[in-house]
């Protein structure tokens, strides 16, 4: 017996179920049938209408299990057709990975290391910064993780330039339009607050887990909402009274966004860019589970077979990437407000 | 002074209601509704209320009001910064409301300029490029405009501050930069929107007189909107009181001085130093016949402070008022002290018969 028979029975809807209180179906209709006792409910532990429940007392109601299956089910029906349209719109991203990473790795340190101090220097213009990369990749390639290092930076590179490529115009249209804003909102922010690891289930099922694209994908969707957020941000915040002044002399609408709007919300939109930088580092960690190359590799071994110094050394690797991909960036800030006095 | 040359600029029958749906208000308005009621009503508000302003080619008018008296919302008009709900703006006899955007931003480039009370310069541009926003905004090089923007920054007194930045600079010369902006615009129209009033009160009166040079020189059309009266009288040609979006009175500002026909406008102009306002032409008996016993000559343009500086006080003296040297009438210094009184007095004031009436 279950709880709610008497809903479908008082609702005459029992010839609907279709069936005749045949088969025992719970667990706790079974345990009372082996203890000789009716399982009777006191009201205290009266469960929830669930599917579950309902299916107890009425068979066609299906059980939650069932939604779970029938979601899954309905992916991999639309699968392949949606392969067929995300597929070529998103192999650009497995070529520009997989080219990066092949560049990252085929240059030989003793240029590859020079190149990102001279990076840092026109970046940041502090002998101090460049010293610290300096450290940095030495320091990682002495204890032999210079290829996993490259790696990671490679897949960082790629993906939080693409962030910015989609990112900063996505926030534009946002500023520009409430009802962009108002659709766009809630979908940032399920985005930032979807636990990584949901991205790749889905991607796992339409990409083959040999495709950089994959997680491409992963930390691009992830790390692209800060510098979105920040452009639109920065673009409304812009003081309406130069805006106003910009109309009254008779701008266009594009030498207003690129003459006065984008130059002065430039200091949001780099705060946008560092972050969207540091979000990828921390997903491009995650996204080792399906098969990204990188320190996060490392990290993953450690954990596997419990190889306490990898995990440790692999993981203080990240840290010292973090701080100098964050500290370069900072410093381009730092220079733009500069030259920007007010 | 008196205003018989054409208007440069004519606002007819302006409406501006803001709201949901202004054009039903609007039925409402022309009913005569108030401006309360119709945001109790109908969540409305009344911005501007049926305004008829000619603004004079080469003059200075001047919009004032207080607060929330819409006077910031006409001037945006003028520019269609803001749209209205009804009416019509005609410059130069086109009625810029049938202007495609095309047109409107030519206008804005090239016919009219504006000057922001809180100078709203670019912060990430230098003085001298902000000086030649007109110009870079139609396509010219710095190279092209840098002449003409440094010719108009030294006019305004910023002689060599052109690579500086504006945040580097005080507000006064913030402002000076706006006007500088305005002018190298080249436009015969200049709008003004408070541009004096966030600074403080010696530096405005030096931008005051050096808009009077400017203007002495150049002759532009100039809006300029101010909530200070002192200000109004001292730069308007023309001036037109605003209040709660409708204009109460407009007109020469001596006229309005003398005969304010609204006891809001009694109010504002009850605290004026009227002697250093007043000029002899608007207090002066209009005659040519023979002076009589008077004792010196005065210009028409002198203000009476003037006047009661030569008569050392003196009421029972008499002065010829002249014009360009010739005669164009007499001043009694009792009738000069009695113009000083606002209003009470000079309702008893046997050449003003008709504000009797009209005071009530």
């Amino acid at each position: 017996m279950a709880t709610y028979d008497f809903l479908f029975d008082s609702l005459g809807l029992r010839g609907w179920c279709g069936d005749d209180q045949g088969g025992l179906s719970s667990m706790a209709d079974l345990l009372g049938e082996t203890s000789g006792q009716d399982a009777d409910i006191s009201a205290w532990d009266t469960p929830f209408p669930s599917l579950d429940a309902l299916h107890d007392a009425c068979s066609a109601i299906p059980q939650s299990r069932a939604l779970t299956l029938g979601l899954e089910r309905g992916f991999l029906d639309i699968k392949d057709s949606l392969k067929v349209v995300v597929d070529p719109l998103t192999q650009p991203l497995s070529w520009a990975l997989n080219d990066a990473l092949w560049v990252m790795q085929a240059v030989p340190w003793w240029i590859m290391i020079p190149v990102l101090m001279l990076i840092a220097w026109v970046v940041g213009r502090s002998i101090k910064l460049v010293g610290l990369v300096a450290a940095v990749f030495c320091l990682l390639a002495f204890v032999d993780y210079y290829d996993y290092t490259m790696q990671t930076l490679a897949i960082i590179f790629v993906c939080a330039f693409i962030c910015v490529l989609f990112g900063v115009p996505i926030g534009i249209a946002m500023s520009r339009s409430d009802r962009v804003q108002r659709t766009m909102i809630p979908i940032l922010d399920m985005l930032q607050t979807l636990p990584p690891f949901v991205y790749l289930i889905p991607l796992i099922f339409l990409f083959s887990v040999t495709e950089p694209k994959l997680y491409g994908i992963a930390i691009i969707l992830y790390a692209i909402v800060p510098v979105v957020r920040l452009t639109d941000l920065g673009i409304r915040l812009v003081d309406k009274d130069v805006i106003e002044a910009a109309d009254a002399y008779g701008m266009t609408k594009r030498q207003k966004l690129f003459g006065v709007q984008i130059p002065l919300a430039l200091p949001n939109i780099m705060a946008g860019v560092n972050q969207t930088i540091m979000m990828s580092l921390a997903m491009v960690v995650i996204a080792s589970l399906v098969s990204a190359p990188g320190l996060g590799v490392l990290v993953l071994r450690g954990i596997r077979n419990l190889e306490l110094g990898v995990g440790l050394l692999s993981g203080l690797g990240i840290v010292l990437l973090a701080v100098i991909l964050d500290r370069v960036t900072k410093a381009a800030l730092e220079r733009i407000n500069s030259q920007q006095p007010g | 002074m008196s205003i018989d040359n054409n208007p440069k600029i004519s606002v007819r029958n302006l409406y501006k209601i803001f709201g949901d749906n202004p054009q039903a208000a609007l039925e409402r308005v022309k009913e005569g509704i108030s401006k309360a009621d119709l945001l109790t009503e109908t969540n409305h508000v009344l911005g501007l209320n049926d305004i008829n302003v000619d603004m004079p080619t080469g003059k200075t008018t001047v919009i004032m009001g207080l607060s929330g008296s819409g006077k910031s919302t006409l001037i945006r008009h003028l520019n269609r910064l803001i749209e209205p709900t009804a009416g019509e703006v005609w410059i130069d006899d086109e009625n810029i409301l049938e202007y495609n955007e095309k047109q409107l931003r030519s206008l804005r480039q090239h016919r009219m300029s504006m000057v922001f009370q809180k100078f709203a310069l670019l912060p990430h541009r230098t003085v001298l490029e902000n000086a030649g926003l007109a110009p870079s905004i139609s396509g010219e090089s710095r190279k092209q405009y840098k002449d003409e923007a440094t010719k108009w920054l030294d006019r305004v007194g910023l002689e060599g501050q052109g690579n500086q930045y504006p945040v580097q600079l005080s507000g006064g010369m913030q402002q000076r930069v706006g006007i500088a902006r305005a002018l190298t615009s080249n436009s015969d129209i200049m709008l003004m929107d408070e541009a004096f009033s966030a600074l403080d009160p010696l530096i405005r009166t030096d931008m005051q007189n050096l808009l009077i040079d400017l203007q002495n020189e150049l002759q532009k059309t100039v809006i300029f909107i101010t909530h200070d009266l002192d200000e109004a009288l001292k730069l308007a040609d023309h001036l037109v009181m605003l209040k709660d979006g409708c204009v109460v009175q407009q007109g020469e500002p001596q006229e309005i001085l003398l005969r304010p026909n609204d006891p809001y406008i009694e109010d504002f102009v009850a605290d004026i130093n009227r002697a250093r306002v007043l000029r002899v032409r608007s207090v002066m008996e209009k005659t040519v016949g023979a002076p009589g016993n008077v004792a010196g000559d005065v210009d028409h343009e002198d203000t009476l402070e003037t006047v009661i500086a030569l008569s050392e006080g003196d009421t029972t003296k008499r002065y010829r008022v002249t014009r360009d040297g010739v005669q164009v009438g007499v001043l009694d210094m009792r009738t000069l002290v009695r113009a000083l009184v606002p209003q009470g007095g000079s309702s008893e004031d046997p050449r003003l018969p008709e504000l009797a009436g009209s005071d009530a």
